[in-house]
């Protein structure tokens, strides 16, 4: 009775307009992406090359071996706070916390090493779980209860401070003095391990990049060119070679010690820039972050439990916050009121927004937190070496993440008169 | 036309209330057909769309599908069976790409990965199978697409399931003369291609245009559902707005309570250009 279940017939393929792109049309491509307002990481880029060039003519000592090494150790819990922010950022909510989240599992890292004579991994392990919970709770206010991100995490900005007092007894320094928890952000990797990973990592992105070429290049998929790869491999080589050859040098000034190397929390950073790099654009889950940041009811009636993902990423963001907390402890070799407070979370925040992750969800990566950190770590460091107060730092720094804001606005307008978005 | 109906509606009901929005609504959409529904505002198109979409459940009434009785509770269900919604506000997602949004939910992996390249394969063909030749780069993000780029990409992505059964809500309503042509094109394309279409709309012209059978629904009863090539243009408006026309519509006393109908206020737009009634 039943009629035959209709099929839709397929002509043979015919991809639309398939022209094949050259390196001068992926040039051109790019520049009218940027014209359009798709400005990405550029003025990361931009801002970060400015500021290196003024800094090293006002005190040519921000250009010492010695110096370039302080900037990754303390960028490093700035950087990975704001890598759990992109997740956040990228639904369009906010996560203040996230600096007094790290505080607070700096606090128990301590509380527990230091106070209670458990072993490392324990802490950490504590510190880690903090993290999640922490995420948990926040994620469950804001996504079932409904509560605007930025009331729940202002709310708990101000408790965590407390928690943070209550955990270290008042207004105390408990010191972290556990060898391998000192390590991660004060000592350093032996050269040759520096290039062995950096020979594995350069090598890796080669295979995968070639690899992802090739595929799409059998099935008949419109490919770029494959000298865009190769430059952008050979890119990433100089650079990551560069930064290695320079952490490499000899930079004590006493003779009778060295030190040299990669600091441990260099690869510490990368190994998370590729797991969460990985996750955000090659899983599903991934994909369903950005279509949420996106459009909200697209992703619910495309079947994606929207409440689960809004959960997720500030469980993300707040055990990135963990890890962030333990590197800061680490670096100051000690934990009290202040950590993860004043202005770490506006440095996170200011991170991913000047690496180009925009404010209104939807649009941002990994790799912007490591940028922006790269900003801001430079301009904290180099207001230090001119000797300016803090107070100037704050005003500078306060502008820059203005001046970040200003340019996710303006190109997100241009975009939407261009027709881009 | 076949002997019997992809989908069958029979005596649906459905209130929210005191209000009743349905009533004993009988509806029948068949394979390879562009079943128009029609009404005016607040008729209950959008509401008996959300019955067969799974978003609300009926009251009462039977729904057949292939001639068996069916249930549907949840979008899920109507998933299932190869019914799909375009909705008006289209629920594509501007920052993700066309290959990205098709398959937004029900992505293809490999192990952990995203097999991007199948994805991207296979919306490759199904827009290749719609003939859309429009698009520059199935990698462009939705934001750059026009209008009617944006309901192609919406349609591709109902059809790329296996669908039986496409529902267009309102597609043409925020497009221009030569879009809404494009995709009215495309509508009847589907419908080509074996698909049952049932296509909401407001616009007389197009559901001339493209229907085989036009639906008329009138504050929650339906009024009728005719061959598109046994009415004219103001019969289908009268009934819509009246309820009834001539010897057609609703029998007596039912749904005229509230002098809305009233006869022929001249029939709004009678010179009926459309025409297109060669169907």
């Amino acid at each position: 009775m039943s009629a035959a279940p209709p099929t839709i017939v397929v002509p043979p393929v015919e991809v639309p307009a398939a022209s094949v792109p050259t390196v001068g049309s992926h040039v051109r491509d790019y520049l009218a992406r940027v014209r359009g307002g798709d400005i990405g990481a550029l003025p990361a880029v931009l801002g970060l090359i400015v500021l290196c060039v003024v800094f090293t003519a006002l005190r040519p000592n921000f250009m010492t071996e010695g110096n370039f090494a302080n900037l990754f150790t303390q960028g490093a819990a700035v950087t990975l706070i704001a890598m759990g922010l992109v997740f956040v950022l990228l639904l369009g909510e906010i996560d203040l916390s996230a600096g007094f989240a790290s505080g607070v599992c700096a606090a128990v890292l301590a509380q527990l090493v230091t106070l209670q004579g458990f072993p490392w991994y324990v802490a950490v392990a504590a510190a880690l779980v903090t993290g999640v919970v922490i995420g948990l709770v926040i994620g469950f206010l804001v996504a079932k209860i409904g509560i605007p991100s930025f009331v729940v995490t202002l709310a708990a900005f101000l408790a965590f401070q407390g928690i943070v007092l209550l955990l270290i007894k008042g207004g105390t320094n408990v010191s972290v003095r556990d060898e391998v928890l000192v390590a991660i952000a004060n000592r350093n990797m032996p050269p040759w391990l520096g290039w062995a990973l950096t020979l594995l990592g350069v090598a890796g992105y080669a295979v995968v990049q070639l690899l992802r070429h090739r595929n799409r290049g059998a099935l008949g998929l419109v490919t770029e060119p494959l000298a865009v790869v190769l430059i952008r491999i050979g890119v990433l080589g100089v650079l990551a070679g560069t930064a290695v050859y320079l952490l490499n040098l000899e930079r004590s000034r006493n003779v009778l010690v060295s030190l040299k190397g990669v600091p441990i929390v260099v690869p510490i950073i990368a190994v998370l820039l590729v797991v969460l790099t990985f996750v955000l654009q090659r899983t599903a889950y991934g994909r369903h972050v950005y279509a949420v940041g996106g459009n909200r009811e697209a992703a619910r009636r495309a079947g994606i439990n929207v409440d689960r993902i809004r959960i997720s990423v500030f469980v993300i963001c707040s055990f990135m916050a963990a890890i962030g907390g333990i590197v800061a402890a680490s670096r100051a070799t000690s934990v009290d009121a202040n950590t993860g407070g004043s202005k770490v979370l506006l440095y996170a925040v200011g991170a991913a927004v000047i690496g180009g992750t925009s404010l209104f969800g939807g649009k941002g990566r990994i790799v912007d937190a490591v940028l922006g950190g790269a900003v801001i770590a430079v301009i904290d460091n180099g207001m230090g070496l001119l000797g300016r107060s803090s107070g100037f730092t704050f005003v500078v720094t306060g502008l820059v993440l203005l001046l970040a804001a200003s340019v996710d606005a303006l190109s997100r307008r241009r975009a939407a008169a261009t027709g881009n978005r | 036309m076949s002997a019997t109906p992809l989908l069958e509606l029979r005596g649906i009901d459905k209130s929210f209330g005191p209000v009743q929005v349905l009533r004993d609504v009988d509806f029948s959409v068949n394979p390879g057909e562009v079943t128009a529904l029609v009404g005016d505002n607040g008729a209950g198109k959008s509401t008996l769309v959300k019955c067969v979409a799974g978003i609300y459940s009926a009251d009462g009434g039977e729904v057949l599908f292939d001639g068996r009785p069916v249930h549907i509770h949840n979008p899920r269900d109507a998933a299932a069976l190869g019914i799909e919604v375009v909705y008006q506000d289209l629920a594509l997602c501007d920052n993700l790409d066309i290959v990205q949004n098709m398959f937004l939910g029900r992505e293809k992996r490999s192990g952990l990965v995203l097999d991007e390249p199948t994805m991207e394969q296979m919306a490759a063909e199904t827009l290749a199978g719609l003939s859309v030749r429009t698009v520059k780069s199935l990698r462009q993000h939705v934001s750059s697409l026009s209008g009617g780029q944006r309901q192609t990409v919406a349609i591709a992505k109902a059809v790329l399931w296996n669908s039986r059964i496409v529902i267009l809500d309102e597609p043409t309503a925020a497009l221009g003369v030569a879009q809404t042509a494009q995709v009215l094109e495309l509508v009847r394309r589907l419908a080509d291609n074996g698909l049952a279409v049932v296509l909401i709309s407001h616009n007389m012209n197009d559901v001339f245009a493209v229907s085989d059978q036009i639906a008329m629904l009138y504050l929650g009863q339906m009024v009728a559902q005719l061959r598109t090539s046994d009415v004219t243009h103001a019969q289908v408006v009268e009934l819509i707005t009246a309820g009834r026309s001539g010897g057609l519509g609703l029998t007596g006393e039912t749904g005229n309570g509230n002098g809305n109908g009233n006869g022929k206020q001249d029939s709004p737009p009678t010179e009926t250009t459309s025409a297109g009634a060669d169907r």
